[in-house]
């Protein structure tokens, strides 16, 4: 019964290979749909892009919106809150990148963290770096700007990690002024 | 099915022998109830029986539950709201269902440190310690996505924080955590599917059951002493052995009264004790409670993610080798999971061939202190990451992982153990025989 010896090249090993073949691609095809189905539907992805309306916002405060999901924390800083942040430059940093999507690539100095060159608006993802959590802000954490009460990380006026678990500095999204008072995020 | 030399069912009337013939159902019950069970087994071997009632009551209180429940993120709160003041009885449903999953953690803890034990995981018994293993993390991924599904605030934080660990691994993170969500965050894609898998995974859990069941009727039950039942014939077996039904359905059922009776004093006069007030707040994704703690059987291990922190040497020495590609968020993620991965594998971390610790001298004090040290990692995680928490809780990480990788791989070696019964029956006549207790 046995055919060792002359086993190879076979119709009927064609056969299985092909069979074989066919089947895993099927089984790929359907196991990716239900795979992908779990992936972010239409309506989620087309919530892209929003603008917001600061100019309520006055010196000194915080405006929180929603954005994707996530609160994004729209500051318009103190000059003495912008003076701690650039004196803090030279300071060694947790992420010495910016995490500035609008300016990829550049470190962590203040000047690349804000919006305008003044240093006046700060556009940051209100989300702690290390799990998740919406920081505390208004001057909170040893470093005067924000707190993470899940696990202790303190951000500065920057919205740089400082001291705790997080790995980076809070990002800050795609953003710019279209006009004197709407900033569009995304 | 056992191993163990036994009588088998033997079809009597007619209509017994018609179906035997044909299905040999009834066999295979009587066989799993009537299996010889070590007449030894202390009041520790009760909590298999209770993790079978824990696993019946959720899931016959969840069915009902979800008859009531609306998973979307505007109704979620409301409808749960409804099920506690409109739905009849819907209160205690609820608070059952609730207390029920602590009650199923205990009783796995318990179960899992009396087999670390009495080494219930030792050859042949490693599958059927792996199978609950697995049974232990879907219990785990259960409870996690059901806090989730009130959609209170704990709840939403919770399933920030828990999917936000996958969003740590180097690389694809983002990708995954994004696919876990359905979206950039946690929101309805994340609640629906979470109820859709909360509604599974206990079926998964019941199948895996019967398996871990299978396993350990066919190698036969550990004992308090570790010694094998005799093989050899028949009578040798009855000697160590009793039927499970009645001799020990009973004792279990005795032991789970007295439990119940506990167990429905917290359901009924403080159903609320082991839950947090900020679930009673509608979920809100711009503010985060100023304390997330998870439901206290998850503590333990979210000490160990907490523990390992940026400012650690060891941290910092992965960090450096990998070049940076293992951080400190990672490094407490793979110390979290490596915590349950390490104990899976203490088959083959154990090289004693001593299988209770009832004749291990040493192992038996490395094992009370890995008890209380889950103990105290329990009470590190319930406390805010400051001070001198987040070192208490390294020092009972790096105690978990030296008791799988240093201790228990040593013991084996330089220990030296105490002498022991040659059989169960002689185990059985010191403790329960005419001695110890004189006849009427």
């Amino acid at each position: 019964m046995s055919h060792a010896d002359d086993h190879a090249g076979t119709r009927r090993d064609f056969l299985y290979y092909a069979t074989a073949g066919a089947g895993a691609v099927a089984a790929g095809a359907a196991g990716w749909t239900l795979i992908n189905q779990m992936n972010p539907s239409a309506d989620v992805q087309a919530l892209a892009s929003i603008q917001v309306d600061v100019s309520s916002v006055t010196e000194g405060t915080q405006l929180t919106v929603k954005w994707l999901g996530k609160p994004v924390f729209i500051r318009r800083r103190t000059q003495e809150e912008i003076d701690t942040a650039r004196a803090d430059d030279g300071a060694t940093m947790i992420d010495p990148n910016s995490q500035n999507a609008n300016k990829p690539g550049t470190n962590s100095d203040d000047i690349n963290r804000s919006l305008d060159e003044a240093g006046e608006w700060l556009v940051q993802i209100g989300v702690c770096t290390h799990l998740g959590c919406v920081p505390i802000g208004d001057g909170a954490g040893d470093f005067g700007g924000w707190f993470c009460p899940c696990h202790g990380s303190h951000y500065d006026t920057s919205g740089r990690i400082r001291r705790g678990p997080a790995p980076e500095n809070m990002h800050v999204p795609v953003a710019e002024f279209v006009n004197e008072t709407t900033i569009q995020l995304g | 099915m056992s191993g163990i030399p036994h009588d088998h069912y033997e079809p009597k009337t007619g209509i017994e022998r018609w179906l035997h013939r044909r299905l040999p159902i009834v066999g295979l019950l009587y066989d799993t109830l009537m299996i010889p069970t070590p007449k030894n087994l202390n009041w520790w071997w009760i909590w298999g029986i209770v993790l079978a009632f824990c696993l019946v009551l959720q899931i016959a209180t969840g069915i009902v539950l979800a008859m009531h429940y609306t998973p979307h993120v505007d109704l979620a709160f409301a409808s749960v709201e409804h099920i506690m003041r409109n739905v009849n009885g819907g209160y205690m449903l609820r608070y059952l269902h609730a207390n029920g999953a602590s009650l199923f953690f205990l009783a796995v803890y318990i179960h899992i440190f009396r087999g670390l034990y009495y080494g219930s995981y030792k050859a042949p018994r490693e599958v059927t310690w792996i199978i609950g293993m697995l049974i232990y993390l879907c219990m785990m991924g259960t409870a996690f996505m059901g806090y989730v599904l009130p959609w209170g605030q704990m709840s939403f934080w919770g399933a920030t924080v828990i999917t936000g660990l996958f969003g740590a691994i180097p690389g694809i993170g983002p990708d995954i955590q994004t696919w876990l969500l359905g979206g950039p965050a946690v929101d309805n894609a994340t609640l629906n599917r979470f109820f859709s898998l909360h509604y599974l995974l206990p079926f998964v859990i019941a199948a895996l059951v019967i398996v871990h069941i299978w396993a350990f009727h066919h190698t036969g039950n550990n004992n308090p002493t570790g010694i094998e039942v005799r093989r050899t014939s028949k009578e040798e077996a009855e000697r160590d052995t009793l039927p499970f039904w009645p001799y020990f359905v009973i004792k279990d059922l005795f032991a789970m009264a007295l439990i119940l009776v506990v167990f429905f004093a917290i359901v009924g006069f403080m159903p609320n004790y082991l839950g947090h007030p900020d679930n009673y707040i509608e979920a809100n994704a711009l503010a985060t409670p100023a304390h997330i703690v998870p439901e206290w059987y998850f503590l333990p291990f979210y000490a160990i993610l907490r523990a390992f922190t940026a400012d650690v040497w060891l941290v910092q020495l992965v960090s450096f080798v990998t070049f940076g590609i293992i951080d400190a968020k990672f490094f407490g993620v793979i110390a979290m999971f490596g915590a349950i991965i390490v104990m899976a594998l203490v088959p083959w971390l154990d090289t004693s061939r001593v299988r209770s610790g009832r004749y291990r001298p040493q192992f038996k004090w490395w094992f009370w202190i890995f008890a209380v040290n889950f103990v105290v990692l329990t009470w590190a995680g319930a406390m805010p990451a400051e001070g001198i928490y987040p070192y208490i809780s390294l020092v009972g990480a790096a105690y978990w992982f030296a008791y799988f990788l240093v201790i228990l791989p040593l013991l084996g070696v330089i220990e030296k153990p105490e002498p022991m019964p040659a059989t169960i029956e002689e185990d059985f006549n010191d403790h329960y025989g005419p001695k110890a207790h004189p006849a009427e």
